[in-house]
């Protein structure tokens, strides 16, 4: 097998392709304000719902906890960036944004350990529990600054700093599409398509149920911890269940198990409340409308006849 | 057959869907261009000043963003109807531009660039204190005068360019203590939403104002609950043992309701004193009697007669009794043809300097500015007899 095979060469013209058009956009003053200002949201929102598409789509189990790992990652690169002033900024938010990572992981792994062992709709609801439980610790804790929450977040991430948002993004979405392709990514979908097969050939279930776990958890603290320093105030009521829902629906819209689908669903869900602007008081509504209108459109025929045309099928041999 | 024509006619909303977006795309390219246009027309029918304003209009704050909205177009329709506003040798007609935030920081962000890319005179927002909060920085960077008409976090008002029309939470919470102080109870117990960042920063500079004046004695009982909360009768029967004989609510008027009918329900002969997040809990309690005699700050009251011209027109433009979200909209317009007046220009730096050095008489009281950023005002205690709103006296 080729490293460079032709969809590894495809994949990263893409990428490419994506930064030079971003960037020159951004350079350019094409873009406006507005829209300037959604492009750190966009890498942050296509992080997490490729992180939450490792658990949902491949893993094949409901996670409804996905925001509080995200506010730990936030939570914790905020505290540590603000408290660490006095070094370069560059070095402050390279510790921050990893420490933000690596405790999301393991608060996923605290977490995974025992709720992993609950299947379906007992696991979904059991990590909803956990997401509230996190938000209520951190809204009690005075450090996190209660229910005010924290604010004067130095801003290391906004949209001046594109290429390194872009970049972390780019790593998150490889190392899971590669972990995917990947022995134990094999054994992660088999886990998904039947846990008592999969057991039967000697996969240990729990060991991958939560590796993968933990993995989405430090996907997720990291992208919060991108989105705390491109607002610039957290507060705990951010990362609500809501915020779950709103990243299952990035998930759901692109595709269980897809995640090119999944950052395509982001981009337009992030941009779309903003293009509606226009529309006044009927945005939400519009929005939602455009919502099930995209659903549809999703699980009909004509799409799946789409997707089995030359091109689809061409990528589909090279597998 | 049926299916087919179906999904035709959803393809082609996607297509004209994305087709938009194109479109969106080469209207920004040509924006600068067109800029200028859109300044030349403007002049032909008189210079327009554009007030920006971010709140929410949707979710669950949507009402104080759609009240601030509603005061301040009555307001601006007042004016110019009057014949807008007079600065030096122009006359400027005000309009207002919107954008809905739903109280989230990261939504507000976006919200006001999309008014700096369509062009604003002066920022008055955001209606809620953390997309306040999220905002200052922006507005600093920009140089633009920013007057939040609601944003209470004592924080926001850090920068030179910006301030604010209503009371801090600090300073309603020390107001508070001070009335409590001054009216003499014997003993008073807190019950606060330690979820919410308004009623934890009343409570907390409550508790600090009766320290320094030495009366820290008088607070016998803390209590405290969450958001959506409606059940009190754990916090309300400790209270009840704690003998107190005033409570004080610092809040919304929502739990504020469910509190005062349960307090009752147990018997317990308290009074109770509230923040100004209590406007409103007579449309609530369904037993008016339970909430008679509270008092509670306000820096507005719609039966006031000092008020009574904003109300009358407030009411046949939207049908509802405004709230002080209303009010100090409607204030903060005035606020900003004061600013406008005394300056003698429209320019950003002039505006700033000009707020420190006016005065409003206006509906929440009269106000002016400190370099701050804060406002003068003096408070209104407001007490329910009768099942109608009266200032205290």
């Amino acid at each position: 097998m080729k490293i460079l095979n032709k969809k590894t060469i495809f994949n990263i013209a893409i990428m490419l392709l994506a930064y030079v058009l971003v960037f020159v956009l951004i350079n350019s003053g094409i873009l406006s304000r507005q829209y300037k200002s959604l492009i750190v949201p966009i890498c942050v929102n296509i992080m997490l719902a490729v992180s939450l598409n490792l658990v949902t789509g491949f893993l094949g189990e409901l996670s409804l906890g996905h925001a509080g790992f995200m506010s730990i990652g936030a939570y914790t690169s905020a505290l540590i960036s603000i408290n660490t002033s006095f070094l370069p900024p560059a070095l402050s938010f390279f510790i921050a944004v990893v420490c933000g990572c690596i405790l999301a992981a393991v608060f996923g792994f605290l977490i995974g350990v025992p709720v992993l062992r609950l299947r379906g709709d007992y696991l979904a609801i059991v990590t909803l529990a956990f997401g509230e439980i996190i938000k209520s610790v951190i809204n009690y804790l005075n450090f996190t600054g209660g229910s005010k929450g924290l604010s004067k977040i130095p801003l290391y991430s906004d949209y001046n700093n594109f290429t390194v948002v872009f970049i972390i993004m780019v790593i998150c979405i490889v190392l899971i599409s590669n972990l995917i392709n990947s022995r134990d990514g094999r054994a992660i979908k088999s886990i998904r398509d039947n846990d008592i097969a999969a057991e039967s050939i000697g996969i240990k279930i729990s060991k991958y149920k939560v590796s993968a776990f933990v993995i989405a958890a430090g996907f997720a603290g990291l992208a919060g911890s991108l989105y705390a320093h491109n607002v610039g105030i957290i507060k705990p009521n951010i990362f609500d269940y809501n915020k779950s829902i709103e990243i299952l629906v990035f998930v759901v819209l692109g595709g269980m198990g897809n995640i090119p689908g999944s950052i395509i669903s982001a981009i337009i869900l992030t941009v779309l409340p903003e293009f509606l602007r226009g529309a006044d008081n009927l945005r939400m509504l519009l929005y939602a409308i455009v919502l099930i209108l995209m659903m549809i459109f999703n699980n009909s025929k004509f799409k799946a006849n789409l997707s089995l045309n030359k091109t689809f099928r061409k990528l589909g041999k090279e597998d | 057959m049926k299916k087919r024509v179906l999904l035709s006619a959803m393809a082609l909303t996607f297509g004209l869907a994305l087709t938009a977006c194109g479109n969106a795309g080469s209207d920004k390219a040509a924006d600068s261009g067109s800029k200028a246009e859109t300044e030349a027309a403007a002049k032909v029918d008189g210079d327009v000043f554009t007030i920006g304003t971010t709140g929410p209009l949707t979710g669950s704050a949507a009402s104080y963003g759609n009240s601030v909205k509603n005061g301040a177009t009555v307001a601006i329709d007042e004016i110019n109807a009057a014949g807008g506003v007079k600065v030096g040798d122009k006359t400027y007609k005000l309009a207002l531009n919107f954008q809905d935030d739903e109280a989230k920081e990261d939504k507000a962000v976006n919200a006001y660039n999309n008014l700096m890319d369509s062009g604003i005179n002066v920022f008055m927002g955001a209606v809620t204190s953390g997309s306040s909060l999220a905002l200052t920085d922006l507005t600093a960077k920009d140089n633009i005068l920013q007057i939040t008409p609601s944003g209470s976090a004592k924080a926001i008002t850090e920068n030179p360019n910006v301030f604010r029309l209503c009371f801090t939470d600090p300073l309603q919470g020390k107001m508070i203590a001070d009335f409590v102080v001054d009216q003499g109870y014997e003993s008073v117990a807190v019950l606060y939403n330690n979820s919410d960042e308004y009623s934890t920063g009343v409570y907390e500079a409550f508790k600090e104002e009766l320290n320094t004046a030495g009366k820290s004695d008088l607070l016998v009982n803390e209590q405290s609950f969450t958001n959506d909360d409606v059940d009190f009768t754990t916090q309300l029967t400790q209270i009840k043992a704690s003998g107190a004989k005033l409570i004080f609510v610092p809040g919304y008027y929502e739990a504020a309701a469910y509190i005062v009918q349960q307090a009752k329900q147990q018997g317990i002969d308290a009074a109770f004193v509230g923040s100004d997040g209590w406007d409103g809990v007579l449309g609530q309690v369904t037993d008016p009697s339970a909430v008679e005699g509270a008092v509670f700050l306000s820096p507005f009251l719609a039966s006031d007669p000092s008020a009574a011209d904003f109300t009358k027109a407030y009411e046949t433009a939207y049908k509802a009794t405004p709230d002080q979200f209303a009010a100090d909209g409607y204030d903060t317009v005035y606020v900003i043809k004061a600013a406008m007046e005394k300056a003698g220009s429209i320019e950003s730096n002039d505006l700033i300097k000009a707020m420190t050095e006016i005065e409003v008489n206006g509906i929440t009281g009269k106000v002016s500015f400190n370099a701050d950023g804060e406002p003068n005002k003096e408070p209104k205690f407001v007490t329910i007899t009768n099942g109608e709103y009266k200032l205290f006296d």
